[in-house]
């Protein structure tokens, strides 16, 4: 009695060592230094509001009451409430489930999805009066007007948080599919499909953003079939949130600029595929140009080869006529010397020289020989200018 | 109204392999103009789908189980 009495309020620090978690839900362990060591019982009372796993190797501080249990006569501490030492409940807590997801895949990349190639509709998981919804909401007015938005509002802090956003998650989900299977049954739903959700809250202290950290909200991520970006305004730590989510940025504003990026670099594409069009169609016509140009120089070469033989027939033709001319006018000198030779050699010439010719009136036979010739003959002499008649007198026959 | 997300990256799709294949330069004239008509119309329609003006914000509401859209009215942002 002493001795509880004594002990009613102490505070220990060790190491948990052989933790065990009893089908009562009471926890039993050693708690141990460097020296000594002290049995541990944490009963299901005290520990049911634990945010976090004690495990072997904990460093903690605990705080409660020395008892001596009856049966072994042993001392041991009573525990109330343990802390971590050198970290905090909440932040261990986040430690731990954070292993715990990513053991079991939540935040592998083989299960993220890709962002739509263009949202046209986005669902916002946010408080419908918070700075977040303000700010997307603007950029998008600004840089994406035909993004039409489905506002899930819910409490972003505070107890219900959680819960709410990740139902919030799920709604959206199970409307985007009424609206896939109604198909116009519904009116107003009808072809509001919800292409991306953005889950998001301005920045905000740890303890503030601690909704985003819980286990309900990264399983409804995760469940998502619609692709989930998680934004949530900090600094520093990612929130689970941004782990499991299929892509993460730091601010809600930064979310909405993805889609205003997306539209842009769309029509930036689409701009240029239409260049591309325009290039191809033309080169197209072009080649066709080019082809038809050489098909009809194919068929003008034979008008060539024709042309080409009447310039030969042009250029033979000339070519004959001077041989003509030439031909002519060797002929014409010929010609000359000829006449030339023939003026040369007429009796004519002969008698200009002085020479004279004669013959017989009788038979106008020239004479050569005198011996023809006998006395009283009549003989016509013709010289280089006239000519006279005379008679023989006398022959002599040389 | 915006245009259907799905028929939009079909129409992009189209377009895209429209563009190769006038690209590649093996068809005739004919079905070049015919595939180039039809990529301009689906370049248009791409691109005033993204320009498209209109737009709707609203309120997801849950009432008993049931969800119902509501106009949003921008005015009643406070911020944080």
């Amino acid at each position: 009695m002493i001795l509880e009495n004594t002990f009613a309020d102490v505070w220990i620090e060790g190491e948990v060592s052989n933790f065990k978690a009893a089908p009562s839900g009471h926890f039993y362990f050693s708690l141990k230094d460097k020296d000594s060591v002290i049995a541990a019982a944490m009963f299901s009372r005290s520990n049911k509001d634990l945010k976090f796993k004690i495990e072997d190797g904990l460093k903690a501080i605990c705080r409660g009451r020395i008892d001596v249990y009856p049966p072994r006569g042993q001392y041991q501490l009573i525990v109330d409430n343990l802390e971590p030492k050198g970290i905090g409940a909440q932040q261990l807590a986040f430690e731990q489930l954070k292993k715990k997801l990513a053991k079991e895949g939540l935040f592998d990349s083989a299960h993220k999805k890709e962002l739509p190639v263009m949202p046209f509709s986005v669902g916002i998981v946010t408080s419908s009066t918070g700075a977040a919804v303000r700010d997307i909401l603007q950029i998008l007015k600004k840089g994406a007007r035909g993004v039409n938005v489905v506002i899930r509002s819910v409490r972003v802090q505070g107890e219900k948080a959680a819960s709410e956003i990740a139902e919030g998650i799920n709604d959206l989900n199970k409307f985007s599919r009424q609206a896939d299977e109604s198909g116009g049954g519904i009116p107003h739903i009808a072809g509001n499909k919800v292409d991306m959700i953005i889950v998001s809250r301005g920045g905000g202290s740890v303890e503030d953003l601690w909704a985003f950290n819980e286990e309900l909200v990264a399983r409804a991520i995760y469940a998502s079939r619609i692709p989930v970006v998680s934004a949530v305004g900090h600094q520093i730590n990612l929130t689970l949130s941004d782990l499991v989510a299929d892509f993460f940025v730091e601010t809600p504003s930064a979310a909405a600029k993805i889609i205003v990026d997306k539209k842009n670099s769309l029509l930036a594409e689409i701009d240029n595929l239409q260049h591309q069009l325009n290039f191809s169609i033309q080169e197209t016509i072009n080649n066709l140009n080019n082809s038809v140009i050489a098909l009809r120089h194919t068929l003008k070469s034979p008008l060539d080869r024709l042309l080409e033989k009447q310039q030969l027939l042009d250029e033979l033709y000339s070519g004959l006529s001077n041989n003509m001319r030439s031909f002519l006018k060797l002929t014409r000198e010929t010609a000359g010397s000829y006449i030339k030779r023939l003026e040369a050699l007429s009796p004519l010439a002969v008698l200009s020289r002085g020479y004279s010719l004669s013959m017989a009136i009788s038979n106008d036979v020239i004479i050569k020989d005198a011996s023809g010739l006998k006395p009283k003959d009549k003989v016509k002499t013709i010289l280089g200018k006239g000519s006279f008649i005379s008679t023989v007198e006398e022959v002599n026959n040389g | 109204m915006a245009k259907d997300k799905q028929s939009f990256e079909e129409d992009l799709k189209r377009l895209q392999k429209i563009v190769e294949e006038l690209a590649e330069g093996k068809l005739t004239l004919g079905e070049s103009l015919k595939k180039y008509e039809e990529g301009v119309k689906l370049a248009q329609g791409c691109s005033q789908a993204l320009s498209d003006a209109q737009r709707k914000v609203e309120l997801l509401m849950k009432k008993e189980g049931k969800s119902s859209l509501e106009e949003f009215d921008e005015k009643g942002i406070k911020g944080d």
